[in-house]
């Protein structure tokens, strides 16, 4: 696997488990552990998608992501031409 | 609002061109229990829906399963991609050519197109909750008879990924259900 995969692995796991405990928590609003989790999840996911953006590009359209010149939005591949 | 994110939600790892495969898993982007109309019938209930536990599931669950709307289309795609004419009508997909050539359609694995008809919305919350915990099982169902059809690991892999999420919605489902039942009760309490 190459090196800008491995690194979008690693944000697919720490997006999976944001995802899992965010469906959690919907139902069980008061779980403090449940919540403590997400939030570690998604300081993770701030950390690692800042650097995959820095050597990739950015991941989320509208302004969620910062871009280098030229406009590195148009940068494939995108996901469903993604080889693994 | 919704932001795109640039990436799948889940790596899907397919190796060769399998056109027979690609027809089964049409039926999970436009099929009935597919994930097109998974995404449909939450996002569209949140509406009417009472509580905010509900209000917020079928926002979150709606948003996931577009998630997967992309990992189906992007399997389809990559089995399809490499194709000749002769090998797609060698796999009985010569009327697929024939209407629109490579491009991908919402439609089930016989071609029949997607219909809002897949869908239901009751506002009664008691019934749409049971509509989608009922979807989330045919969801799960279609999936098993699918991951039966391959021998292919990667194709295998994506498919009980995703069959697993339909086992974790119908979990959140019924909590929600649940809930929404309290608050009718005390509602008639007060
Ligand atoms: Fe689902």
């Amino acid at each position: 696997m190459n090196e800008r995969a491995e690194l979008l692995l690693q944000i697919q796991e720490a997006e999976f488990a944001a995802v899992e405990l965010q469906l959690y928590l919907d139902t069980h609003m008061y779980d403090q552990k449940a919540l403590m989790e997400f939030n570690h999840y998604s300081n993770l996911i701030a950390t690692l998608k800042h650097e995959y953006e820095m050597k990739y590009g950015p991941l989320l359209n509208f302004g969620f992501s910062p871009s280098q010149y030229p406009w590195r939005w148009l940068e494939s591949p995108w996901p469903w031409e993604e080889q693994y | 609002m919704w932001i795109y994110e640039k990436k799948l939600q889940y790596p899907v790892r397919i190796g060769k061109c399998d056109l027979k495969m690609a027809r089964y898993l049409l039926t999970q982007y436009g099929g009935p229990d597919g994930e097109l109309s998974a995404a449909i019938r939450y996002l569209n209930q949140r509406y009417t829906i009472p509580t905010n536990e509900a209000k917020a599931l079928l926002t979150d669950i709606g948003t996931e399963e577009l998630a997967h709307v992309e990992i189906i289309t992007t399997m389809i795609y990559q089995l399809t991609k490499d194709a000749t004419v002769e090998q797609l009508e060698a796999a009985n997909l010569g009327s697929f050519y024939a209407i629109r050539d490579g491009a991908l359609f919402p439609s089930d694995a016989n071609g029949v197109p997607w219909t809002a008809g897949y869908i239901q919305a009751h506002a009664d919350p008691i019934t749409d909750l049971h509509e989608d915990m009922a979807a989330e099982q045919k969801a799960r169902s279609t999936y098993e008879n699918l991951i039966k059809l391959t021998d292919d690991p990667g194709i295998k892999d994506a498919l009980s990924f995703l069959r697993e999420r339909e086992v974790v919605h119908f979990q959140r489902f019924g909590e929600a259900l649940r809930i929404v039942q309290e608050y009718q009760q005390a509602k008639k309490v007060y």
